[in-house]
């Protein structure tokens, strides 16, 4: 499969006052192929969400992101505002967490999916409405002609995330970036968003970066996975492989942290501590200090993210016994 | 069941709409709820949202009326209470809600949010209550060094675990716990899980879980109820009516959870469409619109005409659908 979206040591520092503050992302590598949809997983402050918003370039000011983001041969964080502004919500758009508080409450919901089209494709008021609406229709809204013109608040959590995805995909992007798209939702509704992101997926054939803490909902969605600890990537594989057969303690834990495993009432492993937020990179796995399977190794040497086999990668001095 | 600790019968909670068009018209949010939760049990609540789950939790709270029915916590009815045992009754039913950081006022310390309800209802003072607080921290997990920070200062584990301590301490034998753990994050979710197993078993608590996600629902529950639109349409032993399913509404929450693999999302779907609007009710069973059910069995008159009563599929189990009994019910005749 031909890379679509290639991240390479990817680095974001923060920043105030000139002094750098923290390192959030510290080398993150990750593809994705044409077509492709990969999950992107950690806990809350691992750089998922971070990584997510670099390759759009939406970071906030006092960050600074320094590496490679390749996309049809170009670099993204070479790019000119003006050349960002024809990628972004175009070639590449984003799916976010809550779409309540995505879309601006006092414009109707048609006329924000519409400025996307009317930007990128040039197209005039009627050309611009009867793609909108069509689009809607194409997310599962029924009546597109009169949901269009309601503003957000009149729509429930669920249409507003169809039309949330109506508006990343009416320009046909390359690239979908999914930050939590299901979330804020109801099961059965993220179920359907799920099916639809799907069917979307296969109909026009984009790559998608899926970014979510729940494993299992990543696993259903995504066909290969990579999970991040402490701004870096520490296993990647294919998604079956990786939840048969995790080759990281870190990625075992998040497995066994699910309720739906365990027996009901007992007491469900958790990984003790938190992710680490030093500066300064403490020799040694980043992991060590709440991994179980630590050894005087782990504590000195950084794992290196190896080939473990068949594609599976993960960055584990003891990835062999597990 | 006169053994129950909560004991909730018809209840029916109607909110008035003005300006509808229609004179006296109301939304019925709970539509005749009837449950029982014996002491040091966990009741599971599912449903999607607008299925009425929080609005029973505020009326167990007493912080809504009831329209009709009756609510009996240990005995005692609630809505027959005057002022002094309403006050007490707070003390024994406590709530843990679902955003932690928005329940916890920003500019109070820890100790400050821990002692409010111990003050607040008189229960200790001076050393006591430091002692108390010191006591509650210790409970939910907590480090003294917590004690003089801000909720902002926190994470949201951590929030949620002050949240929990507040609930504690007035030493309640009700937790209502809505929705716990799904602003949280999966290994923090794990944790909050636990501790909520522990505390039960250290001080014999019983627990109201109101949850839509089902995975934490059977962890932790010993029975479930399944709400939709007002009503419970199936309620039976955890193990029973998650393995058993006999509601299509039930199999069709069990259909949507996560982690069934990838074959899943191309699959036809196990529940189309949104919840209903409560303020025009589907006519006969409230669920035939969305039922897969219905559809296979070449959509009977009975499910459009007749509301179904909820009847026992065995003896602890019972399900509101008129062919929950009936062989093509079960989870195996809907798949096929």
């Amino acid at each position: 499969m031909s890379a679509l979206l290639e991240i390479d040591d990817l680095r974001v520092d923060f920043s105030r006052d000139g002094r750098v503050t923290s390192h959030a992302l510290r080398g993150v590598s990750l593809a994705v192929g044409v077509g492709e949809a990969v999950g992107v997983v950690g806990e809350t402050g691992c750089g998922k969400t971070l990584t997510g918003l670099s390759v759009l370039r939406m970071l906030p000011d006092n960050a600074h992101a320094t590496g490679r983001i390749s996309f049809d041969g170009r670099n993204l964080l070479g790019l000119s505002p003006r050349e960002l502004r024809s990628i972004r919500g175009g070639r590449i758009s984003m799916v976010f967490q809550s779409p309540g508080t995505s879309f601006n409450p006092v414009f109707t919901v048609g006329h924000q999916i519409g400025l996307v089209a009317s930007k990128h494709l040039g197209t005039g008021k009627k050309e611009t409405e009867r793609l909108v609406s069509e689009t809607l229709h194409a997310v599962g809204l029924p009546n597109p002609d009169s949901v269009m013109r309601f503003y957000p608040h009149e729509l429930s959590g669920g249409m507003l995330q169809r039309a949330m995805i109506a508006m990343a995909i009416i320009c046909r992007p390359s690239l979908l970036i999914a930050d939590e798209p299901t979330t804020a939702l109801d099961v059965t509704i993220a179920q359907q968003i799920l099916r639809l992101l799907r069917r979307l997926q296969r109909e026009q054939g984009f790559g998608v970066f899926f970014i979510s803490h729940d494993l299992d909902l990543v696993s259903d969605f995504c066909d290969r996975i990579a999970v991040l600890y402490a701004g870096r990537v520490i296993e990647t594989g294919k998604a079956e492989e990786l939840l048969r057969r995790p080759r990281h303690p870190y990625t075992r834990a998040l497995l066994e942290a699910l309720p739906g495993r365990a027996e009901p009432g007992a007491s469900l492993p958790t990984v003790p501590g938190t992710v680490p937020t030093e500066l300064d990179d403490a020799p040694g796995c980043p992991f060590a200090p709440r991994c179980p399977l630590v050894t005087e190794l782990c504590r000195q040497e950084r794992p290196p993210l190896v080939d473990v086999g068949s594609g599976h990668t993960a960055a584990c001095h003891r990835s062999d016994d597990l | 069941m006169s053994s129950a600790l909560l004991e909730l019968r018809d209840v029916v909670k109607l909110y008035p709409v003005r300006g509808s068009g229609r004179k006296g018209a109301s939304i019925r949010a709970v539509d005749g709820v009837d449950l029982a939760i014996p002491a040091g049990r966990v009741f599971g609540l599912v449903g999607e949202s607008g299925s009425g789950k929080t609005t029973v939790a505020r009326c167990i709270l007493g912080l809504t009326p009831l329209s009709e029915g009756s609510i009996e916590f240990d005995g005692v009815d609630l809505s027959a209470a005057d002022r002094r045992a309403r006050r007490a009754l707070h003390r024994e039913i406590q709530l843990v809600f679902q955003q932690p950081a928005a329940a916890l006022d920003p500019r109070m310390t820890v100790d400050r949010l821990i002692a409010e309800p111990l003050t607040t209802h008189g229960l200790a003072r001076g050393a006591a209550l430091r002692e108390r607080i010191a006591r509650l921290l210790d409970d939910v997990g907590l480090l003294p060094a917590h004690l003089r920070r801000y909720p902002h200062e926190l994470s949201g584990g951590q929030c949620q675990r002050v949240v929990i301590a507040r609930a504690l301490a007035t030493d309640p034998r009700l937790v209502v716990l809505d929705e716990p753990t799904s602003a949280l994050d999966i290994v923090v979710q794990a944790q909050i899980l636990n501790l909520l197993v522990e505390l039960r078993d250290r001080h014999g608590l019983t627990y109201l879980l109101i949850s839509h996600d089902l995975s934490v629902v059977r962890h932790l529950s010993d029975r479930i109820g399944v709400m939709y639109l007002g009503r419970v349409v199936e309620e039976g032993p955890a193990a029973a009516l998650l393995d058993d399913p006999r509601h299509p509404y039930t199999q069709a929450l069990l259909a949507s959870t996560r982690g069934r693999g990838s074959a899943s999302l191309d699959a036809s779907a196990p529940l189309e469409d949104e919840l209903p609007s409560t303020w025009e009710l589907p006519t006969g069973c409230r669920f035939h619109p969305r039922c897969a059910l219905r559809e296979k069995l070449g959509r009977p008159a009975a499910c459009e005409t007749i509301d179904p009563e909820r009847v026992a599929v065995s003896p602890d189990h019972a399900a509101a659908c008129h062919f929950a009994g009936g062989a093509d019910a079960g989870p195996e005749g809907l798949r096929s």
